[in-house]
Formats: C-alpha cells, sequence, structure tokens
C-alpha cells in the first residue's frame, strides 16, 4: 500500500471541502456551540447551590460528549467525499488510475478524519479552557486537564471517528443521497447517548478504566468495519449499479 | 497491443458483449463503431480492467485483464476518457490534472511539463486556474482528454470523443488525435459518429453485442456493394433505356437524367455501356463511378446479421 497515494486523495478532497460552504459551516458551527455552549451551563450550575461532586458529574458527562461529537462530525463530511465523486460521476476516471481499494479507502477516510480531529481538539481547548475559568471557584481546582480528557481526545475521540467514517462509507456505497446517509448513520448515535445517560445519571463513572474499555470497544468495532467496507467496495458495482 | 479473446460481458440475462475477438497493433487508431447501446462503453471498461468480463479474455500490451496484478499494470499503461467527462467542478484545470499525474505516478518534472504541453495543445494553458466548473463542455472534454494523457500512456482508450462538440471542438479533437498517432500511440476510440471514424481511424469494427465486420474504411466500403458507374446524359428517353436493356444488365437506376448502373467489371463494360447509348443517341455529359460510403457499410452491418 502507497500511503501517499492516500494522501494524494485526501489533499485533493481538502481542496473541494475548502470551497463548500456547507461543509465548512457544518464542520464548525456544532464543536463551537458546544465549547462554549457547555462551559456556560457549568458556569450557571457552579454558581447555583449544586454541591461539588454534582458539578464533577456533570463535567465528566460533558467531557464524554466529545467522543459523541466525534461520531457526529465526520458524517457530513465522509458522505460528501464518497456521495460527492458519486455524484459528479469522478469515480471512474479515479478507479481508472493504478490505485488500490485500500489506498483509495484510506485517502476517503484522512480527508474526513484530519479535519474532524482537528476541530475537536480546537473546540476542546475552549472547553477547557472556559470551564476551568468558570468551574474553579466552585471546585477549588483547574478541573482540566486531566487524565480522563487525555484519554477521550487520544484515544475515544479518533476512533470514534474512525468508526463514524467507515460506517459512512458503507452506508454511502449502498444510498445515493448524503442526507439519508445522515439519518442511517446516526441510527448508531444511539448506544452512545446510552453511555452518556448512564455518565450523566451517575450509573456509571467516568474513568481511565471505563474510558479504556470503550475504546477497546470502538477498536474492534473499526476493525471489522474496515473489513466490511473493504469487502463492500466492488469496484465493479460502484461503476454498473451506482447509477 | 490489444487482444481480445471471445470476450463476453453479461448484466444478468442481458448480454451487452458477446464472444468479442478482435486485435489492435501498436500504433494502430481502431475506430470501434456502434449504435447506442451497442455495448461499446461495456467493452472500453473491460478492456481498462475497471469492470469484470463474463467470460472470454483479453490482454493489453501482453497484461491480463482479469488478473488482479496484471490489472495495475494495465492502468499504469493505459489512458481513458471515460462517456462522461467526470472532472472536479471546484478544482481548477491545473489542479485536475495534477491530482491524476500523482495518482499515475508520474515524476514531478514530467507532470508540470505534461500539464504544460497539452493544455497549450488545447488550447486552454490561459484558463489553467480557472475553476473547471466554469468550463463550456468542450473546453471539459479536451481538459478530460489531456487527463487520459497525463503520464504518457502507451495506450489510449477514448469513450465517444466528440460526442456533444460543436463542430470546431470536435475538429480540435480530431486534430489532436491524429497528432497522437504520430507519437506512435495505440488509440482505440468508441464512437458512433462515421465520419469521425473515417476520418481518423486506421481500421474500424462495426459492431452491434457482436463484432459485424472489421477492417481499413476502404476495405468495409467496398465489402457493401461491388462497382457502381454513374452516367450523366443530357436526356434519358426510352429509346437509350430500350438500348440498355438489351445489355443484360444486373440493376439500372435513372435519377434525373442519371443512369446509376450496377457493373461487375467496369473497365470491361463501361466502354460498351457507353457506346450503346451513343448509339441510341444519348449524349453523355459526365461519366462517374460511385462509390459506396462507409455509412452504407455501417447500416448494412449494423442490421444485418
Ligand atoms: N450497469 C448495467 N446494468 C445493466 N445493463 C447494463 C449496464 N450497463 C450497460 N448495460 C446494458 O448493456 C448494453 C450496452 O451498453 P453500453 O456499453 O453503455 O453501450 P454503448 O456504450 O455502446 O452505448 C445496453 O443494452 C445497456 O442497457
Ligand atoms: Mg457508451
Amino acid at each position: 500500500m502507497k500511503l501517499w497515494k492516500s494522501w494524494v486523495i485526501a489533499t485533493k478532497d481538502f481542496s473541494i471541502f475548502r470551497k463548500k460552504k456547507r461543509i465548512i459551516y457544518s464542520l464548525i458551527i456544532l464543536p463551537l456551540l458546544m465549547s462554549i455552549g457547555l462551559p456556560l451551563v457549568i458556569g450557571s450550575v457552579a454558581s447555583s447551590s449544586a454541591s461539588t461532586e454534582e458539578i464533577i458529574v456533570l463535567l465528566n458527562a460533558f467531557s464524554y460528549f466529545y467522543v459523541i461529537l466525534a461520531y457526529i462530525l465526520p458524517s457530513t463530511l465522509a458522505s460528501y467525499s464518497i456521495l460527492g465523486e458519486k455524484i459528479e460521476q469522478s469515480l471512474e476516471p479515479l478507479l481508472a488510475t493504478p490505485t488500490t481499494d485500500s489506498e483509495l479507502l484510506f485517502g476517503k477516510t484522512i480527508a474526513s478524519f484530519l479535519p474532524c480531529t482537528g476541530v475537536i481538539y480546537a473546540g476542546s481547548i475552549i472547553f477547557m479552557i472556559l470551564v476551568d475559568l468558570f468551574a474553579y471557584d466552585a471546585i477549588g481546582y483547574l478541573f482540566f486537564p486531566n487524565w480522563n480528557m487525555a484519554f477521550i481526545l487520544l484515544l475515544a475521540v479518533p476512533l470514534s471517528s474512525i468508526l463514524s467514517i467507515q460506517i459512512n462509507v458503507i452506508i454511502s456505497s449502498r444510498v445515493n443521497d448524503v442526507r439519508t446517509a445522515n439519518q442511517l448513520g446516526l441510527i448508531l448515535f444511539i448506544p452512545f447517548m446510552g453511555v452518556y445517560v448512564l455518565l450523566v445519571t451517575n450509573a456509571i463513572s467516568l474513568s481511565v478504566i471505563n474510558l479504556f474499555v470503550i475504546s477497546a470497544i470502538l477498536f474492534i468495532i473499526d476493525v471489522v468495519l474496515f473489513y466490511i467496507s473493504k469487502a463492500i467496495f466492488s469496484r465493479d458495482e460502484i461503476l454498473t449499479k451506482w447509477k | 497491443m490489444i487482444d481480445a479473446e471471445n470476450l463476453t460481458k453479461k448484466f444478468g440475462t442481458v448480454t451487452a458483449v458477446d464472444n468479442l475477438t478482435f486485435h489492435v497493433e501498436q500504433g494502430e487508431i481502431f475506430g470501434f463503431l456502434g449504435p447506442n447501446g451497442a455495448g461499446k462503453t461495456t467493452t472500453m471498461r473491460m478492456l481498462s480492467c475497471l469492470i469484470s468480463k463474463t467470460s472470454g479474455n483479453a490482454r493489453i500490451a501482453g497484461y491480463d485483464i482479469s488478473d488482479g496484478e496484471d490489472s495495475l499494470k494495465i492502468r499504469k499503461i493505459i489512458g481513458l476518457l471515460p462517456e462522461n467527462v467526470s472532472l472536479y467542478d471546484d478544482l481548477t484545470a491545473y489542479k485536475n490534472l495534477d491530482f491524476y499525474g500523482k495518482l499515475y505516478e508520474c515524476a514531478e518534472a514530467q507532470r508540470k511539463e505534461n500539464i504544460k504541453r497539452f493544455l497549450k495543445m488545447l488550447g486552454l494553458w490561459d484558463k489553467k486556474d480557472v475553476s473547471v466548473g466554469t468550463f463550456s463542455k468542450g473546453m471539459k472534454q479536451k481538459l478530460a482528454i489531456a487527463r487520459a494523457l497525463i503520464h504518457d500512456p502507451e495506450i489510449l482508450f477514448l469513450d465517444e470523443p466528440t460526442a456533444n462538440l460543436d463542430p470546431e471542438s470536435s475538429k480540435t479533437v480530431r486534430d489532436f488525435i491524429l497528432d497522437l498517432k504520430k507519437e506512435k500511440k495505440t488509440i482505440f476510440i468508441n464512437t458512433h459518429n462515421l465520419d469521425e471514424a473515417q476520418r481518423t481511424c486506421d481500421k474500424i469494427g462495426i459492431f452491434n453485442t457482436k463484432l459485424r465486420v472489421i477492417g481499413t474504411p476502404e476495405e468495409l466500403e467496398e465489402s457493401v456493394w461491388g462497382n457502381k458507374t454513374v452516367i450523366q446524359l443530357e436526356q434519358v428517353n426510352d429509346r437509350i433505356l430500350k438500348a440498355l436493356t438489351r445489355l443484360d444488365l444486373r440493376n439500372t437506376i435513372t435519377e434525373n437524367n442519371k443512369l446509376i448502373i450496377d457493373v461487375v467489371n467496369p473497365e470491361k463494360e463501361n466502354p460498351i455501356i457507353i457506346d450503346t447509348i451513343v448509339g441510341a443517341g444519348g449524349q453523355v455529359q459526365y461519366v462517374t463511378r460511385l462509390s459506396p460510403t462507409l455509412e452504407d457499410a455501417y447500416l448494412k452491418f449494423v442490421r444485418g446479421d
């Protein structure tokens, strides 16, 4: 596998994304709202009569929100990067080049992965700074940085966004419009929300161990999905059935 | 360079290409001529390793189209102009070509040189930094042809290169194809345009699911019918016609004051025919030979089984 070819495909997609306002907005708005909105919620809870424990439960649940964000955010980009080629019918000359399926799929994966993770990291920095600013008085120490958030950002976020991209690649090769692909992709969002509910109700706690388990599960699903998407990506079908 | 042996493609129960066998030599321009739905695009896609065959086989420069390893080698040495131009509208002309040049593993210097050379040859150099979305159909088609050539392929597959182009753009594209011939490239052209096939191709295959006939344009024309002699008279009259019937000619058509006569051996028969006409008091103005056109050949072979 020639990784530089995947990079060529990814940078081509970056140039196209940059030209699409809708894609830029969809990439920036949600992380920005979250990274400013969540600290504001913390701020108002902190200034009420909530206990330190309650605030910390909420802070942990909000930290986990970034895992969910990593799942939601790539769906527009990923479905566009596959379906966009399908709609512009540009896949035929692309498939005619001496590029393997793995190089192509990997290129498409990084095309969505890098912008999304980049935006999430930038957003999380804003989030952490604002939270420390708003919650310091109430809890008496700087909540961030901490190990939980390090695990979330360095392990769970990338794995979650890869999961999302793989699912979108698989769905995109079956359906023809971006919106349907997005909606189908969001179904998997339900288990992520389930974990969030467990966290916010304090049924489970956010710990490095729990995050490790979540990441391990994500990793296994990612690997399985990689093989599925490779198996599903049939050149023959793309050109003869994608109409 | 291109050798197909009983190549067949079925889509479910529909047979799109049926037992196709043909050879194209290096440096030859081969015209694959057939009506819409004949299976031309399907054939081209099989030969360029984009879709699988159902049975039979083909070799491109000795490589097997059905072999996974070989198919990468084939893709490297061929250039493809697909039926749809399939360019990235949001990228500039230069970036479109540069992207494909990289995927075809062209070294940077060669890539730069080729982009410049082809954009200049096709009159698009001053548009190199313009988004392709603003291009006219003709410009897009030319750019797509440049894309097919970016890696100096030995073999070029062109799927209807001048379809939907205005006459001027068609001419640029045709002249360009003829220029490529000088570079000894092997070119396979799908077309339903007879004029184009005749003007550019060394060899033509008339195809409609099955290959009906293959040969040079001249061979195909001559295979349609023997010779016809056309004689323009000042006035055709019954006396002349009656005199001609005595010659036992196979078929004579009268059109205004023109006689169109089927002849088997023109050198021998023509003097007798003229003598007869003159003997019957006819005034001969012109005598010409009517040659069948490629269109006649096409219609005959596409319809006939
Ligand atoms: N993906 C496909 N699925 C089913 N039938 C197809 C498909 N592609 C082409 N065909 C059929 O194969 C035949 C040949 O099509 P095509 O190769 O596009 O012809 P041409 O390029 O000569 O116009 C047509 O009858 C067409 O309907
Ligand atoms: Mg076609």
